[in-house]
């Protein structure tokens, strides 16, 4: 086909996807069946957080940062009060920083279980997505046993934690990892054996190394194309260097690594809180900050997407002059440009979604043909789940054992 | 007519679920009706891919400027009679955004709003009760 | 010292460094040097960029770099002022992706003029329900009591 016989098509996904959570879009350009360009179109969340911030106390803003995102609702409120601790250069008690660990490994936990469900509903598994959400229930009834809700659990505030862990919820806490943990392994033997899983996201939605450092991308998404940062090791707060544990990296950047890398690092969050809970010293949870002067202070930590970063400067009075937030899925998105570049439409949805996007944490897809649409978000997903389906036809002889997790 | 179809929508109603600037917390817990433990699926609750098969709008967020044109597009779609149920309390009254530059809803503002079920985020026995009255109502 | 500090004020003597704490360090340098400065900390020592930060203060538009040294732990916040009456700097955009975004946003929610960035459109706001020279970061921004009307 001559080039002028080419037509520039754009596909975008969104705003309403229902099973992409968030409302952003993407709008794919492709000629034929491959992708040659993304615009990303964020706001549609934007409400504002930078703009409410300072008119709050500090006592105040921890509540605010929380609903910046449901799903990564302890890493913000902790980064922030990280960053309100070291502009007033005080350090939480020890019990605190243990107990800040804790919570913020079960949401790592919790999170990832999230996002393995949904890349199951994207390739057509739904078996995998309810399992995955199954067992999620048990960490977030862990966080009602402690903080008293399932989501937006309150549990930083400046100078140390709101909720303390007591000795008779250790059993229940240790009781549920130890059955997560159980069905997490299940989890991953099922999705990292399966010949068809892994020939759907091998290969695919590839962000090299050098791509990953000139957007300065973080987190999984980071850490699955080779590159070894983690804010938890690199910077260390809490009690993560306190207790032994391993950063996960893998070099191959394609959306399998992503999800490797998310299972393995849900058994790393477990060993990190059971090393928390034998180690948990008595004492107080909280100490008091009479005042924060003027200055500035940083204050970051990894959520389960990467790292988040707050800044914060002060004049002295109670409430912040600036916050600044910044998400991780900032990042992450942006390079989304480079990813799904040379992919196919059918692989454009599974790629845009491989960097767990939490779009209300950064502010939040469809194939247009001649400026009309071609494929809504629906029929992108479909042509998703067919090319599972035509894989697992091709792969079917080469199966050893009958079980599917369709 | 209009009541065969009230009956149906009573019975098994097929629902939508918009987000406008929401943090998805309240978008994660309707989500949540679905795996086993809730399971709504049972009482005949359907999540449907498209506005044009709802008989009801779960609508979460405080609505931004951005996203505003948009949920009035989905609201113009959706077959009317439906019923439009606010879940989550930036839906009911814009909650901590209210001083926002952004943030110009809670959706009664455009929208006929039927049932509110408020809560940060209203947990999933509260979201099946909210809506269990608000079809009891019609 | 840290090996890239020393470096950095053997190479750009005229910056002022505030060392908050062993893992915080703020350093004031000319507008002109920006853009040496990202691509030293950058290209030549690895560093990554976290993100910027707008501030509308009374001696000008403050704007922050905040660059990560990841094998240390330790974060570089490079400061530059622009006068309130010419706030523009050099993009980074035009060599580093990392920074299109933000700078975009700094655009849009301060006024910023980032000269050299190859599509300086809003990132955030509406493209229909905003006007231009609305800057809600700004310290005049005289709209806080409209939601309250509306």
């Amino acid at each position: 086909m001559s080039d002028e016989h080419k037509i520039r098509r754009i596909v975008p996904i969104g705003p309403y996807h229902p099973l992409q959570e968030e409302p952003e879009f993407f709008k794919l350009i492709v000629e034929g069946e491959k992708v040659v360009d993304l615009e990303i179109h964020i706001g549609y969340n934007h409400r504002g957080h930078e703009f409410i911030s300072p008119e709050l106390t500090y006592e105040q803003v921890p509540f605010l940062v929380e609903r910046i995102c449901g799903i990564c609702s302890n890493s913000h409120p902790l980064a922030c009060v990280l960053a309100i601790e070291d502009c007033a250069g005080i350090k939480p008690p020890p019990r605190a920083n243990y107990i800040r660990s804790i919570i913020h490994e079960l949401e790592r936990i919790h999170s990832h279980l999230l996002w393995v469900g949904l890349a199951g509903h994207f390739i057509g598994y739904n078996t995998v997505w309810m399992w995955a959400w199954r067992y999620r229930e048990h960490i977030l009834q862990v966080f009602e046993m402690i903080t008293g809700n399932r989501n937006h659990y309150a549990a930083n505030k400046p100078g140390g934690v709101r909720w303390d862990i007591k000795p008779e919820q250790i059993p229940e806490i240790e009781a549920a990892l130890d059955l997560v943990e159980k069905k997490t392994m299940m989890l991953t033997k099922a999705v990292l054996d399966d010949p068809v899983i892994r020939a759907r996201l091998e290969g695919v939605g590839i962000l090299t190394k050098e791509q990953a450092i000139a957007w300065s991308v973080v987190g999984p998404t980071a850490r699955a194309s080779g590159v070894d940062i983690d804010v938890r090791r690199d910077d260390p707060h809490a009690a993560y260097d306190l207790v032994p544990w391993n950063v996960i990296v893998l070099p191959e950047g394609d959306v399998f690594a992503k999800a490797k890398v998310r299972l393995l690092e849900i058994f790393e969050s477990i060993k990190i809180i059971r090393g928390c809970l034998n180690n948990l010293p008595d004492g107080p949870i909280d100490t008091r900050i009479d005042e924060v002067p003027p200055g500035e202070g940083i204050g970051r930590t990894e959520a389960p997407r990467g790292e988040v970063f707050h800044y914060i400067r002060s004049d002295g009075s109670n409430r912040p002059l600036r916050h600044k937030i910044r998400a991780p899925s900032y990042m992450n998105i942006a390079s989304n440009v480079v990813a799904v570049k040379g992919g196919s439409i059918a692989d454009a949805a599974l790629t845009l979604a491989a960097v767990d996007p939490c779009y209300c944490c950064t502010e939040r897809m469809a194939a247009f043909e001649d400026g009309r649409m071609k494929y809504s978000s629906k029929e992108l997903l479909r042509l998703s789940w067919e090319k599972t389906e035509k894989l697992r036809e091709r792969l079917r002889p080469k199966h050893q054992t009958g079980q599917s997790y369709r | 007519m209009r009541d065969l179809r009230l009956w149906g929508l009573k019975k098994s109603p097929w629902v939508y679920h918009v987000a406008a600037a929401s943090c998805n917390n309240c978008d994660i817990e309707i989500l949540e009706l679905l795996p086993p433990r809730y399971d709504v699926e049972r009482f005949g609750v359907v999540l449907v891919g498209s506005p044009r098969h709802a008989d009801a709008l779960l609508v979460t967020g405080v609505i931004n400027r951005k996203s505003l044109p948009r949920v009035l597009e989905v609201y113009e779609q959706t077959p009317k009679p439906c019923l439009v149920v606010a879940v989550g309390s930036c839906a009911c009254n814009n909650h901590i955004f209210r001083n926002s530059y952004n943030a110009v809803g809670p959706y009664d503002k455009y929208i006929p709003v039927h049932a509110y079920i408020p809560g940060c985020p209203p947990k999933p026995e509260a979201m099946i009760l909210g809506l269990v009255k608000a079809l009891s109502k019609l | 010292m840290n090996v890239s500090l020393k470096l950095l004020l053997e190479r750009f003597p005229q910056s002022e460094v505030f060392e908050k704490n062993p893992r915080r360090l703020y350093i004031k340098i000319p507008r002109a040097d920006l853009t040496a400065v990202a691509k030293f900390l950058h290209i030549e020592q690895g560093m990554r960029l976290s993100i910027c930060t707008g501030i509308d203060t009374r001696e000008g538009f403050e704007i922050l770099y905040h660059f990560s040294e990841d094998k240390s732990g330790v974060i570089y916040t490079i400061k530059v002022l622009a006068p309130k009456d010419e706030p523009k700097v050099e993009s980074l955009g035009t060599w580093f992706p990392a920074a299109l975004w933000i700078e975009r946003e700094m655009h849009e929610l301060l006024g910023i003029d980032f000269i050299g960035h190859p599509n300086l459109i809003p990132l955030l706001t509406s493209d229909t329900d905003w006007e231009p020279d609305r800057y809600p970061l700004r310290r005049d921004y005289e709209q806080r009591n409209e939601a309250h009307e509306r």
